[in-house]
């Protein structure tokens, strides 16, 4: 079976409007949380967001940009880096796959256009609202702007979404579905609604008065995760296609599990248990053996529940010889783009050999499960790596695990 | 009531925001789909800005007459209350 190979990258996070500046900020340690002081938040219990760091619309053809939803826009500007980044490959449109995963797709526009309708009837609601608002719009904006005809496909599975995505990137590619598939996740929905239900589950940090340490995954202080908002994406294809056009490689995505707890909407199965064959199944899949991960990017959150089960779901899975990072203390929670940004930032740890540190970690929780655990805190680590692994989970009970191989 | 030039003006503005219409090339012979590459989308946004704007209602029966950027100045001439 081919390798499947990652030639091209492309983000928008909290953290910069690109791959460079992202992963630049990150190694550095800086935050993407800022307070979150629009006027409609005054009232909120939670006043702190990672916003983009760069605005979409800054980058984007005015006309175009009022006909695309906020997730849109962010998902073709990491589209277009992403291709270009993989020196735009000469590749029939119809071998050329498009998969953009995302939570909740366009919220805002559902969400805005619910107020005109209120506020103005039905006669004032926009035409573009419904391909704005459906969840398959950033995956079809990207098809659109790639000329993608292999298929343009949008998992949902909340924040699992943009790993789902890669995963089954992996699929279609294996399957020969395609000759270049580019996948990842993408979301926008800092928005009073999506913000009010997040805080009403007691989910996210209420550390107001202290944005850039309200994210402190592993932390004992850790009060909930900070909701952000991006776009990630890969282009894959095969190692013998990307070598025959001399295209840079990389890293392999090597293998991906992918498993549900079936146990609770939102909570996770407490000893990670399914998290763990998810990882396992990811390792089984690449053929390699858990010695080799020299790395994780978790989930890690920064909620109370979600980071003990995955430290327990990593320890199974892999032991504690990994270096494990909690990317999310620096760039909040991007829900459905947050295991695609992840995976870029996994590749980029193989790349460069280093590992981020994960900030806010200032006294760990007690569990014996991440005491066990090799977490780096604080300053990024140099180190030796050939393997590495990045989980994604979601509400719903989604487990995905992806497994990447140096170049 | 507008004049005639405060509608084509006013119509060659709302061109521009919603489908990115030069004012220049807002003139009365053009045709707004196959000269001017306006969406049917963009038809019904571009609609409701000229009610919005100048007062009148544009049935969809009606809109679907509505071809040239000279057949909406004169349908906004003759409905402007």
């Amino acid at each position: 079976m081919s390798d499947i190979v990652v030639t091209g990258l492309g983000a928008t996070t909290p953290l910069g409007g690109d791959v460079a500046s992202t992963w630049a900020a990150l190694l550095e340690g800086r935050s993407g949380v800022v307070p979150l002081d629009d006027e409609w938040a005054a009232q909120m219990p939670v006043r702190i967001v990672a916003r983009l760091a760069v605005e979409p619309t800054d980058h984007l053809d005015r006309v175009q940009a009022r006909r695309l939803d906020r997730c849109q826009q962010m998902a073709l500007l990491a589209a277009r880096e992403a291709w270009a980044d993989a020196g735009s490959p000469d590749v029939d449109p119809e071998r050329l796959a498009v998969v953009v995963g995302t939570g909740v797709g366009g919220a805002r526009t559902m969400l805005g256009q619910d107020d005109v309708l209120e506020e103005r009837g039905p006669g004032r609601v926009s035409p573009l609202t419904v391909p704005m608002l459906m969840p398959n719009g950033p995956a079809a904006t990207v098809g659109l702007e790639l000329h993608a005809r292999a298929g343009v496909h949008t998992p949902v599975s909340a924040c699992a979404s943009g790993s789902e995505g890669i995963s089954l990137a992996l699929d279609l590619l294996r399957a020969g579905r395609a000759d270049v598939v580019v996948a990842g996740g993408a979301e926008a929905c800092i928005h009073p609604l999506p913000m009010a239900g997040f805080a009403r589950m007691r989910a996210m940090s209420t550390r107001n008065d202290d944005p850039e340490r309200a994210s402190r995954p592993w932390d004992k202080g850790r009060d909930g995760f900070v909701l952000g908002e991006g776009a990630g994406l890969l282009v894959l294809e095969r190692a013998e296609s990307a070598k025959a056009r001399g295209a840079h490689i990389y890293a392999i995505l090597a293998g991906a599990g992918v498993t549900n707890d079936s146990f609770d909407m939102v909570l996770p199965q407490p000893e990670g248990k399914l998290a763990a064959s998810a990882i396992r199944l990811a390792l089984r899949d690449a053929g390699i053996d858990a010695a080799e991960i020299g790395h994780v990017n978790a989930h890690a959150t920064s909620t109370p529940t979600g980071d003990i089960a995955e430290a327990g779901a990593i320890l199974t899975a892999l032991g504690d010889g990994a270096a494990v990072a909690g990317t999310k203390s620096m760039t909040g929670h991007m829900l459905g783009a947050a295991g695609a940004v992840e995976s870029i930032f996994t590749i980029l740890a193989l790349r460069d050999q280093i590992v981020p540190g994960t900030q806010n970690l200032d006294d760990l929780d007690d569990d014996p499960r991440v005491h066990a655990l090799d977490i780096v805190r604080g300053a990024s680590r140099k180190t030796t790596l050939r393997a590495a692994v990045n989980d994604a989970f979601g509400f719903g009970g989604h487990n995905v695990a992806l497994v990447f191989t140096a170049a | 009531m507008a004049t005639t030039e405060e509608i084509q003006s006013g119509l060659a503005e709302i061109l521009e925001e919603v489908a990115g219409v030069l004012p220049a090339d807002a003139t009365p012979e053009k045709s707004f789909t196959e000269d001017l590459d306006v969406d049917s989308l963009s038809m019904v946004e571009i609609a409701t800005a000229v009610e919005d704007k100048f007062g009148v209602a544009i049935p969809d029966d009606e809109l679907a007459n509505i071809r040239t950027v000279g057949d909406a100045i004169s349908f906004i001439e003759k409905n402007q209350s």
